[in-house]
């Protein structure tokens, strides 16, 4: 294998006291994505910050297609396209003016620029909306038109901090195609997300990261295989039947009373196999449940498997300026399917 | 997903316009402050309402409280507008910490910080469109003026020079609130800081009354504070008498404004993420 376009080792980052990013090392092969997963506030954008030369990091290095972020920032700035969690795109003026102002502050020609802007509207579909104050834009909007903004120096590295927190369906799926089809162009990505699904959809390796540590690392079929594949919630009246439940329920697979005490939750490899032997076992023991599900596991379960504690963990991680990431948490999906 | 094993050849990057780091620090610069000024016209409104205040100052001067005000020697409108153009200048600068509060707490600083252009582009960018924006702030007051009885009584080189002393003044203020801008990263927040500051340097000043019936050590503040000096400076420059003195004092206010709060506000920003 050729050398990584991204190289983190050892990156520490502190503010004050609190250690937002703990010793994290990975690497990216070239047009791969890596997916960086992990809970508000574990250090996930922080690292971002770094890796895209906006921090310093404290201890150990990173290093962007050779370049060192620390030694080397303007020359990691000239390969490296960043789109935040905010679209950091300016409101008053129009889309291309806003891609054609990113365009002169990377340097390029003037008619390079303008050539690019009208590709990049083109491309994200906002060619009738180019002519438009971003004011008016609507929320997924302003998103493409941002990672357009990341684009227009046509970096072959990309870091995309949430892209798609807070867009509906629809403006997921199409960010999604558009990450894709940069990658096989090959574009190396290093994307955050608080979403497995996202990770699994997109991502070749997954970084799973918490309380600034690397808790896990491999591919995302590695990672739901320790977590198991489906996950088999049982909803008991009272908190002693869910006791007893967990107990018959825990030759199926490992079984967990949850923190409201009433459900118990089975992980479990084979979804209709294990509702028919939980049908079974329940009745067996004269329980009668309020309602049983089937779903997919979620970065919750993930974080509770790998680490012993939901994924809620307090933003008070990272500095004050990565606090909105904080109200990206409502909006988790969960897959939910009645048995 | 996209497994590694036909390597794709990465794409390379753009290739960058050739230019020295000095062009280029100027060149993001004028990108920059052409950007903020687009907006300013774009929304009149913060124009509209940066006028409307100093507007009804005029007024509320000139015919209210003006009458009873004594100025020995010079006619009172004459001395307010001075204070008037000053005044305007100097709440203009809130706009400076404004802008890049705003420009923070949407993201766009932390854009900016990754692209390769100069540290410097975006704060002199925003003070020179601010500067720019006092420039026609000042035409407009000085139209008002002269609806209402103000007169240059030296020559049109004084006019200028008084100008550029508002001007220069303006941009030194600009520069502090720069620093109240990024410290703070909320539009709101700058404004609530600057306020107070804004408050004890334009109104504890020579700019509307004489310090003379001032008590001891406010008259002493009043007398020998920055805002005052560049008032001094620009009376002088309008209506006449020694100047010399007056115009390096503002000067020298103005440049070691700018020589302490510059680099501070290019620290921080450098810091800030």
């Amino acid at each position: 294998m050729s050398e990584p376009a991204i190289l983190v080792e050892g990156l520490v980052k502190r503010f004050g006291d609190v250690v937002a990013v703990d010793g994290i090392s990975f690497e990216v092969p070239p047009a791969t994505i890596l997916g960086l997963l992990g809970p508000n506030g574990a250090g996930k954008t922080t690292t971002v910050r770094v890796l895209t030369t906006i921090l310093r990091p404290d201890s150990g290095r990173a290093v962007v297609l050779g370049h060192d972020v620390a030694a080397e920032p303007d020359a990691v700035r000239n390969i490296i396209g960043l789109a935040g969690q905010f679209a950091a795109v300016d409101g008053n003026l129009t889309g291309r003016e806003n891609l054609r102002m990113i365009g002169r502050l990377t340097h390029q020609p003037k008619p390079v620029v303008a050539e690019r802007a009208g590709l990049l509207l083109e491309r994200f579909g906002l060619a009738d909306a180019a002519d438009r104050t971003v004011r008016t834009y609507s929320g997924g909007m302003r998103r493409r038109l941002d990672l357009a903004a990341a684009l227009v120096h046509r970096p072959p590295v990309l870091f995309l901090d949430e892209p798609t927190t807070g867009l509906d369906p629809r403006g997921r799926n199409d960010l999604w195609a558009v990450i894709s089809e940069l990658v096989s162009d090959g574009t190396t990505v290093l994307l955050t997300t608080q979403y497995l699904e996202e990770a699994e959809r997109l991502a070749d390796d997954v970084v799973v990261i918490d309380g600034g540590q690397m808790i896990a690392h491999g591919t995302p079929r590695e990672l739901k295989s320790k977590v198991g594949a489906t996950i088999l919630e049982v909803r008991l009246p009272d908190p002693a039947d869910a006791r007893r439940a967990a107990g018959v329920l825990s030759p199926i697979g490992p079984a967990e009373v949850a923190s409201d005490g009433v459900t118990v939750a089975v992980t479990v490899p084979d979804a209709g196999r294990a509702v028919l032997d939980a049908v079974r076992a329940l009745d067996g023991a004269g329980l009668v449940p309020e309602w049983i599900t089937v779903r997919e596991p979620t970065l919750d379960d993930v974080f509770l498997q790998l680490t012993g504690h939901p994924a809620e963990t307090p933003v008070d991680a990272e500095d004050d300026a990565s606090g909105s990431e904080a109200a990206a948490g409502s909006g988790r999906s969960r897959k939910r399917g009645a048995a | 997903m996209t497994a590694p094993t036909v390597s794709v050849p990465a794409p390379a990057p753009l290739p960058a316009e050739h230019k020295s780091k000095l062009g280029w620090a100027v060149s993001d610069a004028l990108t920059i402050a052409q950007r903020n000024l687009i907006g300013l016209f774009r929304v009149p409104t913060t124009l509209v309402f940066s006028t409307i205040q100093p507007v009804i100052f005029v007024l509320m001067f000139r015919y209210v409280f003006g009458g009873a005000i004594s100025t020995p020697g010079v006619r009172y409108v004459d001395f307010l507008m001075a204070g008037i153009f000053v005044q305007t200048v100097t709440f203009g600068s809130v706009n400076t910490g404004v802008g890049l509060a705003e420009d923070l707490s949407k993201g766009l600083i932390e854009r900016f910080r990754s692209l390769a252009m100069a540290r410097s582009a975006v704060l002199a960018g925003r003070t020179l469109a601010d500067t720019l924006r006092n420039l026609m702030v000042i035409i407009l007051m000085m139209l008002v003026g002269f609806g209402v009885g103000f007169r240059v009584h030296t020559n049109v080189f004084g006019l200028l020079g008084a100008i550029g002393v508002m001007l220069l003044f303006g941009f030194s203020m600009s520069w502090v609130m720069a620093n109240i801008g990024l410290r703070t990263g909320s539009a709101e927040g700058a404004q609530a800081a600057a306020f107070p500051m804004m408050a004890v340097l334009v109104f504890a000043s020579n700019s509307f009354v004489p310090t003379a019936t001032m008590p001891g050590p406010l008259r002493a503040y009043a007398n020998h504070q920055p805002v005052s000096a560049a008032v001094d400076a620009v009376r002088a420059l309008t209506i006449g008498g020694p100047t010399t003195g007056k115009l390096i004092a503002t000067l020298a206010w103005s440049l070691g404004i700018l020589a302490v709060f510059a680099p501070l506000a290019v620290r921080r920003y450098r810091r800030t993420a």
